[in-house]
């Protein structure tokens, strides 16, 4: 097995609560004791609903949040407390895409500047730039002659398809997708989607894929971590974790996705939760998940289950007291 | 029994850059009991064509026939419509927030809704706000009626707007987009809540998506818009199973499914939707079509002479392209190279 690229130990982020009217409050812990390795060229899925900390975590991975616990190791080298200057070499090596691309373009700049910015960053010879800058332009799917235009003259995939140029323009060996298609239409996400998984092959680029859309998620990862209110409630094989889900919620996030066929619909076995995600500033005691699973017992409410392996023939890990799978 | 009856349903708006054809003409119907999905990417016209048959399309220019069980709406004075709506038949949009006023309690918006169509008592009124807001399953609903929206979750806040909607006990609810922004286990819980208050109800639903899924889910019929018009109409389980039209071909190919076996490739349609100010000439899917696109020359001139009408394809399946060969093929497009 090849060293993993990426380790992540037990990653940890409490924002503080802010004020209350007359003492302060106890912070929100957004993710919370955080686990897992990205190997070179493989992706791995990050999915969960709003507020489970998935994109907290996926900007700790890129140091775009300080982690408030715990730490992130890039070829096996602690990146959580080194300053900027030992961390702007790494940065061309871990970059990040983003949910909303209009956003996340400058919109009084060219896509030529946009796209030629980390490399000037990084200090390549202008000479150089301006070829590299159309060879990007290129990967993406998209023409030498739109490195005039300006973002607004571009569409949402088009224009996400700038923002990829961008993260890849210092070869990084990892790229964190922070939702890069949900913005989009569904026409236009399977572009997005197919121009990813063809640069990781051509490229060899690892990506941490981060989305609430499972089928999406399902399609791109080679494995997926599940995290509900901050922690990871279960990780595994990709097959593994959509076709023999051993956490009860994973279990019913799968079940509660309605399926583009309505004979299975109607079919189909589903488990519908009750209530909302709580929230992470007051989340439930013991396993987080109990007041709204169908398994709880008594021991959910006080003891909140470990991340381990379920099964002697898998690697697969789930953090629940009575796994199935 | 027919509710609503939308014939040639055009919305026009006037905008600084020229005029935008939001909706070119589309017809449906929605049956009591029974839900109509109305599914389309961003700028399709689903959302306009919902407006425009509430008669909240402000500032666009609307032609054609809208008829709500055998009233005519459109050029009807705006008394007429105003007593139907929220009455007969009522909305819920996406966002919660935003449609439901910040500064009142939940209870006081559903109990208004209820005074102002049947000049209830303040006390009553209230009452029945409890009462409905119980039926979508609100807990505590005496209580949370005395609650302001954000102190309700995303999901409990699109309970409120179901209650709201159907405090008056309309016939037909238009749900435009309901469940998009909420989470997955919540949509699943707000859809349940819809099909169930359909099957108690008998009420006509008419259910706009982008979300294939959800269609599948919930439609008894099912439209596909694209760029302002039909592109196909049919049963929801022939849709799914037969897919007639090459954008409903293209949406189904591109979508990536739970269901589907693993490493199936995604086929992605070319090219991004059309705009509305100056849209392709004939089929506004023409640019992006894999049937237009093998066809010959001589063949595909059809596509760009003028929009393809609505034709009938199979039994209660009707489908906008020239290019449909009678026996149903498929053409698909090559795995995205992209």
């Amino acid at each position: 097995m090849t060293a993993p690229l990426l380790t992540v130990q037990d990653l940890g982020m409490t924002f503080p609560g802010g004020n209350g009217t007359f003492r302060r409050r106890a912070g929100i812990r957004a993710v919370d004791g955080v686990s897992f390795d990205v190997r070179p060229g493989e992706t791995l899925g990050l999915v969960g609903e709003s507020g489970c900390g998935k994109s907290t975590t996926g900007r700790m991975l890129v140091r775009l949040l300080d982690p408030t616990a715990g730490r992130v190791g890039f070829h096996g080298r602690d990146i959580t407390r080194i300053g900027q200057r030992e961390l702007r070499p790494l940065r061309s090596k871990l970059q990040i895409i983003f949910q909303d691309p209009f956003a996340s373009l400058n919109p009084r700049q060219t896509v030529q500047q946009i796209v030629s910015a980390p490399l000037r960053a990084q200090g390549t010879e202008p000479k150089r730039i301006a070829a590299e800058v159309r060879d990007l332009i290129r990967l993406v799917g998209l023409a030498p002659e739109h490195l005039e235009r300006y973002p607004h003259q571009f569409s949402g995939g088009q224009a996400q398809r700038i923002g990829i140029a961008r993260a890849l323009a210092t070869r990084p060996e990892l790229v964190v997708a922070d939702e890069p298609v949900s913005a989009l239409d569904v026409s236009i996400q399977a572009q997005i989607v197919g121009l990813m998984e063809r640069l990781q092959r051509e490229l060899g680029v690892a990506y941490v894929f981060i989305a609430h859309d499972l089928a999406v998620v399902r399609h791109i990862s080679h494995r997926v971590a599940v995290m509900y209110l901050g922690r990871i409630v279960e990780i595994g094989d990709k097959r593994e974790v959509y076709e023999r889900p051993a956490h009860p919620y994973t279990k019913a996030l799968l079940s509660a996705v309605p399926l583009p066929d309505p004979l299975a619909e109607r079919r189909r076995e589903r488990i519908v939760l009750l209530g909302d995600p709580p929230s992470p500033a007051n989340p439930p005691s013991g396993c987080t998940f109990h007041p709204r699973c169908p398994k709880a017992q008594q021991i959910c409410r006080t003891e909140a289950p470990l991340l381990r392996i379920t099964s002697a023939d898998s690697a697969r890990q789930a953090a629940c007291h009575f796994p199935e799978g | 029994m027919t509710l609503l009856e939308v014939k040639d349903l055009a919305v026009e708006f006037t905008t600084a850059e020229g005029v935008v054809r939001a909706v070119r003409g589309v017809d449906f119907t929605v049956e009591a009991g029974r839900t109509l999905g109305i599914v389309g990417e961003s700028g399709s016209g689903k959302s306009v064509t919902s407006l425009a048959v509430m008669g909240l399309h402000r500032g666009a220019a609307v032609t054609g026939s809208v008829r709500f069980q055998g009233t005519e709406l459109i050029g009807a004075p705006e008394e007429t419509v105003r007593q139907l709506r929220g009455r007969r038949m009522a909305m819920v949009f996406q966002d919660a927030l935003t449609s439901l006023h910040p500064y009142f309690t939940i209870g006081d918006q559903i109990a208004e809704a209820h005074r102002a169509h049947f000049g209830t008592g303040r006390r009553a009124a209230l009452a029945r706000a409890v009462e409905v807001l119980g039926d979508v399953g609100i807990p505590e609903p005496a209580r949370r009626a005395g609650e302001y929206p954000h102190q309700f979750s995303g999901g409990m806040r699109q309970r409120a707007m179901i209650a709201l909607a159907l405090s008056c006990e309309p016939d037909l609810i238009i749900a435009d987009e309901p469940t998009t922004a909420l989470d997955v286990t919540v949509q699943a819980q707000v859809l349940e809540l819809l099909m169930k208050i359909q099957q108690d109800r008998g009420l006509g639903i008419i259910m706009i998506t982008h979300d294939l899924g959800v269609i599948a889910r919930v439609a008894d019929e099912v439209l596909v818009m694209y760029g302002g018009a039909a592109a196909e109409q049919a049963p929801a389980e022939t849709l799914f199973s037969t897919p007639r039209h090459p954008y409903t071909q293209g949406l189904l190919d591109s979508l990536p499914r739970l269901d589907a076996a693993d490493g199936d490739p995604l086929h992605a349609i070319p090219g991004s939707p059309p705009s509305l100010l100056s849209p392709p000439a004939g089929c506004a899917f023409h640019p992006r079509c894999a049937r237009y696109a093998a066809a010959p020359e001589e063949v595909r001139a059809v596509c760009t002479d003028g929009r393809p009408p609505l034709r009938l394809v199979a039994e209660q399946h009707r489908s906008a392209c020239l290019l449909d060969p009678p026996s149903a093929g498929r053409t698909t497009h090559q795995e995205v190279t992209a």
